[in-house]
């Protein structure tokens, strides 16, 4: 189990050889070994969605996944949303709808939102509800990342 | 143009949303640690065994280390002291026995799962009725009879009033236990620095100052070399105000390995052992006359405290805060209470968003719908006809309410739901066989405690003052430097504001520093709704200062009378001229040409402020609307309006996400959310898939109105609305399911009121009929 293997995960364009033990949880690698810390973990069993990245081109939650099954997969994190300076809609519409307080979990949504919406431009909002019901936020009470995921959806759509 | 008042966006959330916020457990540490922890509720601890080679330390370790000992001076408090590890006896499931150091976290997992614990299990005590009993188990030799601390309180005319009533109204209401559950777990990581031989704990504190304090306190150390840090710190909600034994382990470990050591909770670790709150018992009585007005108040509260009492506060917090806050909004001035905090083999009590304020807040309005009900009335009359009106007013236990808006906001809400058109639509959807219900919960919020609140209670560290210092560099940039510990509640950008009125800059040009005990000045941390008003009274004192200071250099430079120096833009004008220099200029001057001012103005450019008012109360009405399924016990709360009154508001935006955020914590805490420990203290809910905090499917659309009445005991205006979403919200929600269940004689008297318990009741009553 202690055995190492060596992977390339390629985060946000980057390409990040490492060794890893299989066990090792996908959060794990992209935090400690890429050092791509934007991506948090907040309860390592896959409830509360913190950890989600998107991998090919489908949100996932990173805690649930293993390093080794990443292996050669194009990643999307939290940090490679903003293109160079310019926000993605997703970002200016979080902050312009107040939906960060703490900020934890808001890689986690921003990711699952970008992700989802990518994937379903049309997405209905009660479909909407439902994808966002699947990560928790303990600040917001959730109104204001509704809002913002509805706004920034709008913008995406115009695109 | 003013800042103040004005919905600007948050300074904080450009790093936060692009993945530069910068963590506790984003850190590297050469160490890493795993805790044993205690797999029973009780017993003798008789050995520690560990495989042969590997760095594990336990009580026998730390000698010389102090136990952490909140102290209390008053109600009979029992000092009882907590080791960072434990010693001969063990008292709750989770624990800390041992700390096991490797150089990663998986090592230290797989060794901590190899450490052999001997244990003597003895009878453990889960229930706080059950530990009061005679004959059970006794947590702690100090605390006779499991009581560690004890408030007795009647009005001298208690009797009389109960005697002479009209109606007595009674309820017996239970809230189980909590977890505050912040989506960032706890965790630290000290770093000892060979050269200076100091110690930089990074750790996940909404205290940063109060846990240098304490931490050199126990070890025994200059507070001069301990350096602690609170980066982003993901939500604390109370939790992270109490000191964790595990940080005092850690800057004991980095000095002794003189390296750096981290440890990262988990969600587990959280759910057993990072704090419970809100497990209590209270049995309220209400006596009312034949105008239905509240005449004399009777409380008993009995408040599970856990195994250890937590610091700073003591485990005094709940219990001490429901009796003198009891009485909340109404105007009731016979008032006799009696309250406990009972230990018991579980988790430690620790303030949690609100503190007791949810809990008798729930009673208390599930009283006043009873009492509506008892005498024939309708539930909103029978709170117009008992809500403090006059002001200042004066409690029976002497707490001095300012100026605030009880009626008026009862009576927004009551405009903004439409009661006659909601009362037809529940009318329709019955006779379909819907039940739709409306609560009401009108509420105070006591908040920005001063250092006189905290000493009347009777504790030895008395929080409350707050310092801020600011200063203008050569370069014109303005810093300021707080005590509080801000953590999701933009306080660097309302503080910003507050200053840019003062200081004519705009709030980009301001820097709000916190969190690192080096650079800022000794304070409390945020917690208790007080950052805006204390810090925030604060900085207003210390930019007032800047502000004569900097129109005192003007009118030198440009030679007009002070009087006529207008800060504005950027630059200090000379009013009706065109007379005007920058006020980058002016903070240049004052460090760099001071001999100008013939030592008529100090060099430099920085004040100090400081801070510590009386207290203040804001206030709200929460209505409910909900809808039960009476066949699966499901409750959907359908929406959600606020009427709310917190004073000045510096920031809309900013207020509302502070409600919004409470409400749903407070909707989690009346439906869902619930610590459950087997009958032997093993904990049954320690996963969120099996304690569930609300997802955005349990939120509904919250509908806010505010009016502003300004307090005399805040500087700023600003009362603190940071707890006031979730004291609410529970007490609405449940009133309004025992409304849609009227029909089947139910009463709700327990949160969480989860779909077993309302079936449960159906059912029960189902009997009965």
């Amino acid at each position: 189990m202690n055995q190492k293997t060596s992977i390339t995960l390629t985060i946000n364009g980057r390409d990040y050889t490492i060794a890893v033990e299989p066990r090792r949880t996908l959060a794990d690698a992209i935090r400690d070994d890429c050092g791509q810390t934007g991506t948090h973990i907040g309860c390592e069993h896959g409830v509360c969605g913190a950890c989600t990245i998107i991998v090919g081109d489908e949100p996932v939650r990173s805690c649930l996944m293993f390093a080794v099954q990443a292996d050669g997969k194009k990643i999307r994190t939290v940090e490679g949303l903003a293109d160079g300076g310019q926000l993605h809609p997703m970002q200016q519409a979080f902050m312009d709808h107040h939906g960060l307080q703490c900020g934890f979990c808001t890689p986690g949504f921003l990711m699952l939102a970008v992700g989802v919406l990518e994937r379903e431009p049309a997405i209905s909002d009660d479909e909407l509800l439902d994808v966002l019901s699947s990560n928790l936020c303990r600040c917001t009470g959730y109104q204001n990342i509704i809002k913002a995921v509805r706004a920034a959806a709008k913008e995406m759509r115009k695109g | 143009m003013t800042w103040v008042g004005r919905a600007i966006r948050r300074v904080e959330d450009p790093a936060l949303i692009t993945g530069q916020g910068r963590f506790t457990g984003d850190l590297q540490a050469a160490h890493w640690v795993r805790f044993v922890r205690s797999t029973v509720a009780a017993g003798k601890l008789t050995g520690v065994y560990a495989p042969k080679g590997v760095t594990m330390i336990t009580a026998a370790d730390l000698k010389g280390v102090k136990k952490i000992t909140p102290m209390l001076h008053k109600f009979g408090y029992k000092p009882v002291g907590q080791p960072a590890l434990a010693e001969d006896f063990v008292r709750f499931t989770g624990e800390p026995v041992a700390a096991v150091v490797a150089a990663s976290e998986e090592q230290a997992e797989d060794i901590a799962d190899q450490v052999g614990l001997s244990i003597d299990e003895t009878k453990s005590v889960i229930d706080a009725r059950a530990a009061l009993a005679a004959g059970a188990p006794q947590i702690h030799p100090e605390a006779t009879g499991n009581i560690i601390i004890e408030g007795k309180f009647t009005t001298p005319g208690f009797d009389a009033a109960w005697n002479d009533a009209n109606k007595i109204v009674r309820v017996e209401a239970r809230s189980r236990r909590q977890n505050a559950t912040p989506m960032e777990p706890r965790g630290a990581h000290a770093y000892h620095d060979a050269s200076t031989g100091r110690v930089t704990l990074t750790c996940t504190t909404q205290m940063p100052h109060l846990t240098r304090t304490a931490i050199c306190d126990v070890l025994g150390f200059p507070e001069s070399d301990l350096r602690v840090i609170a980066p982003d710190v993901g939500g604390g909600f109370g939790q992270k105000m109490s000191l964790a034994g595990e940080y005092v382990v850690l800057v004991w470990l980095a000095r002794k390995l003189k390296s750096s050591v981290a440890w990262t909770e988990d969600r587990r670790e959280n759910l057993i052992a990072a704090f419970h709150s809100r497990d209590q018992y209270i049995t309220l009585e209400g006596a009312f006359d034949a105008n239905a007005r509240l005449v004399a108040l009777k409380a008993d509260i009995i408040s599970n405290v856990g195994a250890y009492s937590c610091y700073p506060t003591t485990c005094g917090v709940e219990p001490l805060m429901a009796m003198a806050e009891m009485p909340g909004p109404y105007d009731v001035q016979q008032y006799s209470c009696l309250a406990r905090g009972v230990m018991t083999n579980t988790c430690t009590m620790a303030p949690y968003r609100g503190v007791s304020r949810p809990v008798i807040t729930f009673v208390l309005e599930r009283l006043m719908d009873k009492a509506a009900r008892a005498l024939a009335i309708d539930p909103v009359d029978i709170r117009r006809r008992n809500l403090i009106a006059t002001f200042p007013y004066r409690s029976a236990m002497g707490l001095e309410y300012d100026e605030a808006s009880y009626k008026e906001t009862l009576e927004i809400a009551v405009k903004a739901v439409d009661l006659p058109a909601f009362r037809k639509r529940q009318r329709e959807a019955r006779a379909k066989s819907r039940y739709l219900g409306i609560g009401f919960a009108t509420f105070s919020e006591r908040t920005g405690y001063g250092s006189s609140a905290f000493a009347a209670r009777g504790m030895e560290i008395t929080p409350g003052w707050e310092t801020v210092i600011v200063s203008v560099d050569p370069s014109g940039f303005v810093e300021a430097r707080i005590g509080s510990s801000p953590h999701g509640q933009g306080l660097r950008t309302t503080l910003a504001q507050i200053i840019a009125d003062e200081v004519g800059v705009t709030p980009e040009m301001i820097r709000i520093v916190h969190g690192d005990t080096d650079r800022a000045p000794y304070g409390w941390g945020t917690f208790a709704s007080r950052s805006l008003v204390i810090s925030g009274g604060a900085t207003l004192i210390a930019a007032q200062k800047i502000r004569a200071k900097l129109i005192k250099i003007a009118s030198h430079i440009l030679e007009a009378a002070p009087d006529d120096i207008v800060l504005a833009d950027g630059a200090a004008k000379v009013a009706g001229t065109d007379r005007t220099i920058p006020i980058a200029k002016l903070a240049r001057e004052a460090y760099t040409q001071t001999y100008r001012f013939k030592g008529e103005i100090e060099p430099g450019l920085s004040e100090a402020g400081h801070y510590d008012p009386p207290g203040t109360f804001s206030n709200a009405c929460h209505v409910a609307i909900v809808d039960v399924d009476v066949e699966t016990g499901h409750v959907k709360v359908e929406k959600f309006i606020v009427a709310e009154d917190a004073g000045r508001i510096i920031n809309p935006m900013i207020a509302d996400g502070q409600v919004h955020g409470g409400i749903a914590q407070g909707i989690g805490n009346a439906l869902l959310e619930e610590i459950i420990y087997d009958e032997n203290g093993g904990i049954l809910t320690a996963t969120l898939a099996d304690y569930l905090p609300p997802t955005a499917h349990e939120i509904p659309p919250i509908e806010l109105h505010h009016i502003e009445t300004p307090s005399p005991n805040s500087l700023t205006g600003a009362k603190g609305l940071g707890e006031g979403g979730c004291i609410g919200a529970p007490a609405a929600v449940v009133n309004a399911i025992n409304d849609a269940l009227s029909p089947f004689s139910v009463e709700i008297d327990e949160i969480p009121a989860t779909p077993q318990r309302i079936r449960a009741a159906l059912r029960n009553a189902g009997k009965a009929a």
